[in-house]
């Protein structure tokens, strides 16, 4: 039960420091990081993954709300949450009993380093290229979503070594 | 029939997940239609409700400068006013106030989500139906046009700002009366484009650009920008850009004008089609 508590406040917290901080920075204009997904990184493996899917969802359609942008980011999220299990196998070699023994603070930099990228850059590309929403302007959604990315990546590394030091 | 099982027990996790995708999909194209979003947009209570505080709050920081651009507009309408008057007092005009028609009201409200770094913009004011608001109505300040309106709810309304590659609006030169649509690129804020002019249309880069009254939306002769670049090679659709009056990316109070006469307007246009 305190489980589900800390993950429900976590949940919230992403959410509202993703639309009342982060989505007003722009940062040389246009550049925003997009942080909430940490959830997806974050969330604990599971076997049964329905609540898992049906939570980004949620998470991503409020963000959705919040930014107007119809379905996108609930879009990208799903996504990356739904191929989560496969980079989890490809970096970290895990098999279905490991799964609940896993933690991403007990892994090897590398491999998180490596999950937490490609998520990241699989996310930031369909969510740019769906904001784009045409063939044109195509180097615009590879350098927004390749400094988003950089931006995005920052933030998550300097949250987790700051949460991690204070225990 | 057990074959079929077998195969929702095998991919049920793909399943649902395609089934999410679905109706996210549908969300993502509906938004993209004008007023055609009913679900997911940033104008409902709650959405609403969080943006008001953040606006509230934030709005104390720019308090100096908001000041400064009202005392700077009242001063234009001031002299406005004054302006008429002086004609007012010649005898040879002669008013009639009976024959005289309200063709425009305005309604003030704020604004509480700005946005302008995306290709397809939108902006949540706090005033919706209980004050009025409608769908398809001007958004503009005292130095230009904003928007249109697109959703409205209660007490919230989201705008389609001009920085929305949806956008098309009536435009023209001020100097000469030619006319042509105003739209975004997608690219850069402080600038939109003007297309379809026609091409015997006098350009000069300073020029000022402004609403036409073609449109059941906006009133005549509301500011937008001034000419910034002209093409001079033989395009088809015959582009300008236009550097805007307004910052996009700092706004705050605006106006809602509602045209008095746009059901009669359009019911005319209507049976002149068929």
């Amino acid at each position: 039960m305190n489980k589900n508590i800390r993950q429900s406040l976590f949940f919230l917290f992403l959410l509202f420091l993703q639309v009342l901080v982060l989505n007003n920075i722009n940062f040389l204009g246009h550049i925003n990081p997009y942080l909430y997904i940490a959830f997806i990184f974050l969330y604990p493996l599971k076997e049964k993954r329905f609540t898992f899917l049906f939570l980004s969802f949620i998470l991503g359609l409020c963000v959705d709300f919040f930014s107007d942008s119809g379905g996108i980011h609930a879009f990208s999220t799903i996504f990356i949450a739904y191929i989560r299990l496969f980079f989890v196998k490809v970096y970290f070699r895990k098999i279905t009993s490991d799964y609940s023994f896993f933690n991403l603070k007990s892994e090897a930099f590398g491999a998180v380093f490596n999950y937490v990228v490609t998520l990241t850059l699989i996310h930031h590309l369909i969510y740019f290229s769906f904001i784009n929403f045409s063939l044109q302007n195509l180097s615009i959604v590879f350098s927004n979503t390749l400094y988003a990315s950089v931006f995005t990546l920052i933030l998550f590394f300097l949250g987790t070594y700051i949460f991690t030091k204070n225990k | 029939m057990q074959q079929i099982l077998f195969f929702f027990q095998k991919f049920k996790y793909f399943l649902f997940f395609l089934f999410l995708e679905f109706i996210v999909l549908s969300f993502t194209f509906n938004n993209l239609n004008f007023h055609k979003s009913k679900f997911v947009n940033s104008a409902n209570s709650i959405t609403g409700a969080v943006y008001t505080i953040l606006a509230n709050s934030s709005e104390y920081l720019e308090l100096k400068k908001l000041n400064e651009q009202l005392s700077k507009e009242n001063t234009r309408l001031k002299n406005l006013f004054a302006h008429n008057k002086l004609i007012s007092t010649e005898d040879s005009i002669v008013i009639d106030t009976t024959k005289y028609y309200q063709k425009y009201t305005y309604t003030q409200a704020k604004i509480i989500k700005n946005s302008y770094s995306k290709p397809f913009n939108f902006l949540t004011i706090n005033g919706g139906r209980n004050q009025g608001i409608d769908k398809e109505m001007a958004v503009v300040n005292s130095k230009g046009i904003i928007g249109i309106t697109d959703q409205t709810q209660n007490l919230y309304t989201r705008v389609q700002s001009i920085l929305n590659k949806n956008s098309r609006i009536n435009a023209r030169l001020k100097n000469s009366n030619y006319f042509g649509t105003l739209n975004w690129n997608g690219k850069d804020y402080r600038t939109v484009q003007l297309s379809d002019l026609p091409r015997q249309a006098p350009l000069k880069i300073g020029d000022t650009i402004e609403t036409d009254g073609k449109s059941t939306i906006f009133p005549e002769g509301i500011l937008i920008g001034t000419i910034s670049k002209v093409n001079t090679g033989n395009t088809i659709d015959n582009k300008v850009d236009i550097k805007l009056f307004n910052d996009m990316s700092n706004l705050r109070y605006i106006y809602v004008i509602k045209n008095l006469h746009k059901e009669e307007i359009q019911s005319l246009e209507n049976t002149f089609n068929e």
